[in-house]
């Protein structure tokens, strides 16, 4: 199949970036969409042009790297990660829009790679147990229900893309940051902590400047692990909570 | 205290004031309609004036209508707060947005409809609750208790089509908000739950559709009986 791509292109977060067209040609539509972008860069490098950056690790749905903004959504037309796009959800000679995420707390580095390292400060104020180190405990050593297991897993499978961010008309982190809560949160060695995580983890959030929900759904709609809005809810129920009783003044 | 002031400045606090403002608008709109209710009564007014003239002296009342003002200042304050916030967190546009796929209109214009609502507000406020604090308006005896014939005054204002259509159109964008808002600010509150959401917002939808409607009726059923 044959594409005509629209990419952001930007030298780096000082200067301003703008689309540029490529065309690419012969296309495999059971390629991915990474692959295709690979093939786009293959002629670049042998035109001595400069390619396009874009961030991937795992391309295998799991580690969160891809992102992607196609065609005014997150990781693209399907609910998946962008590496597990593939170019049959594309007609040919379609007209693809490529973007970076765009948030103020996810800075362009360059094209269509952004600095989420946000993110990581969110997780590092909060998204963690603390446990003294030793020898490794018994797998069966604290009961854990079937059902709060499963439910901790849901909110675990949170890879961190940013998709959430990236869809949310006001670039609210909330879906994220609920995941990571409530993964914790439900499980008995991270319940130890849930009101200072929460807490803090909320006011990590604000401070990287990310916006406030608006309860849109377009978080939920788009998150390649189906994280529910329902997430979000809980979490807000934690803060309130925590912070009317938690004993930090 | 540095706590109580911290929570105030969170952006979950800031959207909880949001919401419990805003459930207390719907209530309020709730108690407004039932009084209006009687504007449409064929009775020249009387039972909807002796309603207003109860209202404005029962000092209760009185209570709750100041407690309104403020929550519609705090609603709008804090609404403007949020949307700034919220727009500066996105500096660059997207070039390119497929939004209407993910979430519904209502939703991503909550401030552009409260802007309307808000202009609305001012001339509604203006147009009645001014006019009835003012002493020009006419009086009128029901056995024997005289009371101002507030009734007059709108029936006069619903008589000019330009007015009724104002009413008409500003209950449209009430509707669109609530049509988002009233499940929203459940869910602000962080109530979401499988047996009560789906509920929530299936009233949420019928609220914003019947209250409305109801509302912009009585304009036009004035109107109406102003031309015969
Ligand atoms: C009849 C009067 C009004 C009622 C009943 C009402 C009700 C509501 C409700 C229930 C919400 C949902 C809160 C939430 O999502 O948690 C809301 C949100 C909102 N309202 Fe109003 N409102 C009214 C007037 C206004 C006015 C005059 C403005 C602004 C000038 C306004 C601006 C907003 C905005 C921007 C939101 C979205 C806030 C957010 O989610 O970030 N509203 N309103
Ligand atoms: S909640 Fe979903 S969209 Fe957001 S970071 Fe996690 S996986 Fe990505
Ligand atoms: S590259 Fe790892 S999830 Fe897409």
């Amino acid at each position: 199949m044959d594409l005509t791509l629209k990419i952001w292109r930007q030298k780096n977060s000082n200067t301003e970036g703008k689309f540029v067209t490529y065309e690419v040609k012969d296309i495999s539509h059971e390629s991915s969409f990474l692959e295709m972008l690979d093939v786009l860069n293959i002629g670049l490098e042998e035109k001595g042009e400069e390619p396009v950056h874009f961030d991937h690790d795992c391309r295998e749905g799991i580690c969160g790297m891809c992102s992607l903004y196609i065609n005014g959504k997150p990781h693209g037309p399907q609910q998946t990660t962008t590496c597990q796009l593939h170019m049959r959800s594309f007609k040919s000679g379609q007209t693809i829009w490529i973007e970076p995420w765009r948030a103020k707390a996810f800075p362009v580095i360059k094209d269509l790679v952004t600095d989420r390292s946000a993110f990581d400060r969110i997780i590092q104020a909060g998204g963690y147990i603390s446990v003294n180190t030793g020898g490794v405990p018994d797998a069966n050593e604290i009961p854990i229900p079937r059902k709060i297991a499963d439910e901790a897993m849901d909110s675990a499978t949170c890879i961190g893309c940013g998709a959430c961010v990236a869809a949310c008309k006001n670039a609210s982190a909330m879906l994220f940051v609920s995941a990571k809560v409530t993964h914790l949160g439900l499980l008995p060695q991270g319940k130890v902590e849930a009101k200072t995580r929460v807490e803090n983890m909320v006011a990590q959030m604000d401070a990287e400047g990310f916006g406030a929900c608006t309860n849109t759904g377009a978080c939920a709609a788009e998150c390649p692990k189906e994280i529910p809005l329902a997430n979000i809810a809980k979490m807000n129920r934690d803060f309130i909570g925590a912070r009317l009783t938690s004993e930090n003044v | 205290m540095s706590w109580l002031t911290d929570s105030l400045k969170s952006s979950i606090f800031r959207k909880l004031l949001m919401a419990l403002t805003g459930l207390f608008l719907i209530l309020f709109l709730t108690v407004h309609l039932a009084g209006n209710i009687q504007l449409i009564f064929n009775d020249e007014g009387q039972a909807f004036n002796i309603y207003a003239h109860t209202m404005a002296h029962n000092p209760f009342i009185q209570l709750v209508s100041k407690f309104n003002f403020a929550f519609i200042v705090i609603h709008v304050i804090y609404s403007i707060w949020l949307s700034r916030i919220n727009k500066t967190a996105r500096p660059v546009k997207y070039g390119y947005s497929a939004a209407s796929t993910n979430s519904p209109w209502t939703s991503r214009n909550m401030g552009i409809l409260g802007t309307l609502i808000l202009v609305f507000l001012v001339i509604h406020l203006k147009g009645f609750w001014w006019e009835f604090k003012n002493d020009s308006i006419p009086m009128i005896t029901y056995d024997g208790e005289t009371m101002p014939n507030v009734f007059l005054v709108v029936k006069a204002a619903y008589s000019n089509i330009w007015y009724a259509a104002v009413y008409v159109v500003s209950m449209f964008f009430v509707g669109f908000h609530l049509s988002h808002g009233f499940a929203s600010a459940f869910q602000t509150l962080g109530l979401n739950h499988v047996k009560y959401t789906p509920a929530i917002k299936a009233i949420g939808k019928g609220y914003a559709i019947i209250v409305p409607a109801v509302f912009a009726l009585i304009p036009i059923l004035i109107y109406i009986k102003s031309l015969g």
